[in-house]
């Protein structure tokens, strides 16, 4: 594993199908990769990109599944080849190992069995590629996500593979962290001492650290892209500003402070939500952004301050002077919808008809009243064909449609939604921006937080930008 | 709530400088010492000498202190109230035999209390596997889970919050409550072993299924202040046998 040199990468009419499904999760693939060359691949979800990056890595073997056509890696089965092979996946807590940064450099190294002698140099020079701003004491836990992502980019550069692939290495950070990440990236590879594969559905931003563009197709076959080649823009719905309606939900001086913390994880915030108006919560990790949106969906109660709901939200109430956070979740559930980041958080049954009928079924309408609700929605949002099946099994961009319309069956008059748009495509990012503005359009009010500034541009009336209110990096 | 476990590296106290091998050796006199003595001067030897032990593992401060031990003094606590009850049933004589009882739980348990405040997990790992051959993927491997553990506490948090954003609120009912926490539990499990396969993907394309003998960069040397530990903790029982035995308090009882 020390020092390989940069290997070709080679598929011709490569396919694959995992061995649970029916359908080929990529097909008549072909791509050849000269050595130490930089090549983004690209493609709507569901194209078969990450399961491509996984057989490079060596990691899907005769157990997986059915495999098509030749696949190698320097000449050699990618089996074979996995000691000159690194890779980065999308989640960085799911790749660190160790609890101190030198450590977790070190780990990769120890494992193809290297003399400690030489591991230290070599950690030193991986860490300093990617620019790591802490020495190998740092610990691991505390580190920003960008900051930890650099962090396995180093165990991945330390023993100088020939191969070097990233499956979306940035999409769970916030811009900044991607950004970071990015240069780093730039940096390891300047010397072309290895190959560079990229997966990323975000080909704008790599573009500039590439030598080209390979896109996968959803019906099969890789598109080459030639060079000045740029992606197609973003389909932003037509908007017509509304003026802000009857005000909604009010925060004032309202912050929140984990027990047992001296910092608070939201510092006190004034925030004012009418009806149908959009507001967009951005800022760095660690300012609170998350912590503000559940106390204005009711989720917490805040620790100094207060949040307040107008008298269209505490009509039918049975003690409207109570703030949200104390209301009951059947009362709750009619009048604030949520939409938490990961869409599997908020799942509760095993098919997708019963997911909707749940809420309405929980507030208090009849049996036929919710199915009629479900079906309504299913057929709204392009789900009716997926009734029967389970909401863990879906996509991820058929998954966060369906935790938006879990939150709209029951008819909110406030929507709050904590990174809507993490991990969706060119497609469907724009599917649900066009149900985001739909919602304002019908006169509901939004609270977005998100680091996506083209979500900002295309929906928001208004923009809260948090700031950190200490130099301390918080958490991912 | 603080857990008494912390994770992540440990700061280091004078006691750290003693491998986690000596530390986990010296049980090997403790252990067989105090789970065969009856009387209540064996336990109180040991547990003095271990009490002595506490500022090097950085617990001087009562309030650290308490924060590593309370679950170990309520249990103790539990031991000593349990035998006052039922003592004279099971030909027990009360109260000294009750706090005979303590002192061997505290005495028992206060050297884990000890290597844990002064161990880093990594360098514990690295001693098992270096020198007692203990499997590098099992060690590794627990490290790296351990990693994830506090996670899984926010992880709980926002499961919880999640449902509530469901309309699902178990109220004043408690079956309601047991099948909410059953359900987030379940939830939580599904997640931990979504992420925990992801992680050992990650592990193993760095090469820690590669089948080549592991090196370690940290290594894991044993010094001779390792072994003047061990000689001690063989001292201070042959000490406290030998006490109790004079004293006439020597009442050795097999399997406890």
């Amino acid at each position: 594993m020390a020092g390989s040199a940069p290997a070709a990468v080679r598929l011709t009419g490569w396919g694959f199908r995992y061995a649970s499904r029916r359908a080929w999760a990529a097909r008549d693939v072909d791509l050849l990769v000269e050595p130490g060359e930089r090549v983004l691949l690209t493609g709507a979800s569901g194209s078969g990109k990450s399961t491509l990056l996984h057989a490079l890595a060596g990691l899907l073997g005769p157990d997986e599944g059915e495999q098509a056509g030749g696949i190698t890696v320097g000449g050699q089965q990618p089996g074979r080849a996995r000691a000159g092979t690194a890779v980065v996946f999308q989640d960085p807590d799911a790749q660190l190992v160790m609890t101190r940064a030198g450590d977790d450099v070190a780990f990769g190294l120890e494992n193809a069995g290297l003399p400690p002698d030489r591991i230290w140099a070599a950690v030193d020079a991986a860490l300093d590629a990617v620019g790591f701003p802490y020495g190998r004491e740092h610990a691991t836990a505390a580190l920003s996500g960008g900051q930890k992502q650099r962090l396995v980019l180093a165990g991945a550069l330390a023993g100088r593979p020939g191969l070097l692939l990233l499956d979306e290495p940035t999409a769970q950070l916030d811009p900044d962290g991607a950004a970071l990440v990015r240069t780093a990236v730039a940096r390891a590879v300047a010397d072309r001492g290895s190959t560079l594969l990229v997966v990323d559905h975000d080909a704008a931003a790599w573009l500039p650290l590439v030598d080209r563009v390979v896109e996968l197709r959803a019906e099969g076959g890789a598109v080459q892209h030639g060079a000045g080649w740029a992606p197609a823009p973003l389909r932003l719905p037509a908007r017509t500003p509304r003026p802000a309606g009857e005000l909604l939900l009010r925060a004032d001086a309202a912050g929140f402070t984990h027990r047992g913390s001296d910092v608070p994880a939201l510092p006190p915030t004034d925030v004012a939500v009418p009806a149908g108006r959009t507001l967009a919560v951005t800022g760095p990790n660690g300012t609170g952004k998350s912590t503000l949106a559940l106390l204005l969906a009711g989720l917490r109660g805040p620790t100094t301050g207060r949040v307040t709901a107008g008298p269209a939200l505490t009509a039918g109430l049975a003690r409207p002077g109570r703030p949200p956070h104390r209301w009951r979740a059947d009362a709750l559930v009619r009048r604030i919808g949520t939409v938490f980041q990961h869409p599997e958080h908020q799942f509760l049954t095993g098919r997708v008809r019963d997911e909707l009928a749940l809420g309405p079924l929980r507030s208090g309408a009849g049996d036929d009243a919710a199915s009629r609700r479900a079906d309504e929605l299913m057929e709204r949002l392009g789900l009716a064909a997926l009734a029967e099946a389970n909401p863990f099994t879906l996509s991820g961009g058929q998954q966060r449609r369906l935790s938006v319309a879990t939150a709209l069956a029951t008819v909110p008059f406030v929507l709050v939604l904590d990174e809507p748009t993490f991990g969706q495509d060119r497609d469907t990012w724009s599917d649900l921006v066009a149900l985001l503005a739909e919602q304002q359009d019908e006169g509901r009010a939004l609270v977005l937080v998100t680091h996506d500034a083209a979500v900002v541009d295309a929906l928001a009336d208004d923009v809260l930008r948090l700031t950190p209110a200490t130099g301390a990096e918080g958490p991912a | 709530m603080s857990l008494p476990l912390s994770l992540g590296p440990a700061r280091p106290v004078p006691l750290s400088s003693i491998n986690p091998v000596a530390q986990l050796g010296a049980l090997g006199f403790v252990l067989p010492v105090l789970l065969v003595s009856g009387g209540l001067l064996t336990p109180l030897i040991v547990l003095a000498a271990e009490v002595c032990l506490l500022p090097a593992a950085g617990l001087a401060r009562p309030r650290a202190l308490l924060a590593r031990t309370w679950p170990l003094l309520l249990g103790a606590a539990g031991v000593a109230w349990v035998n006052v009850l039922f003592g004279d049933a099971s030909g027990g004589s009360g109260w000294p035999s009750a706090i005979a009882l303590a002192v061997r739980v505290l005495a028992l348990a206060l050297p884990g209390v000890l290597l844990v405040a002064s161990t880093d997990p990594v360098r514990l790992a690295d001693a098992l596997t270096v020198h007692w051959r203990v499997s590098t993927r099992f060690a590794y491997g627990a490290l790296a889970a351990l990693r994830l553990v506090p996670l899984l506490a926010t992880e709980w948090q926002t499961i919880r919050l999640a449902r509530r954003a469901r309309g699902i609120e178990p109220g004043r009912n408690p079956v309601a409550h047991a099948r909410l926490f059953a359900g987030t539990a379940f939830a939580l499990l599904v997640a931990a072993v979504r992420r925990g396969t992801r992680l050992a993907t990650a592990m193993d394309a760095r090469g820690f299924d590669s089948g080549v003998e592991r090196s370690n960069a940290r290594g894991s040397r044993l010094r001779l202040r390792d072994a003047g530990y061990l000689g001690g903790a063989a001292l201070v029982c042959l000490l406290a046998v030998l006490v109790s035995v004079r004293a006439g308090d020597w009442h050795p009882v097999l399997g406890g």
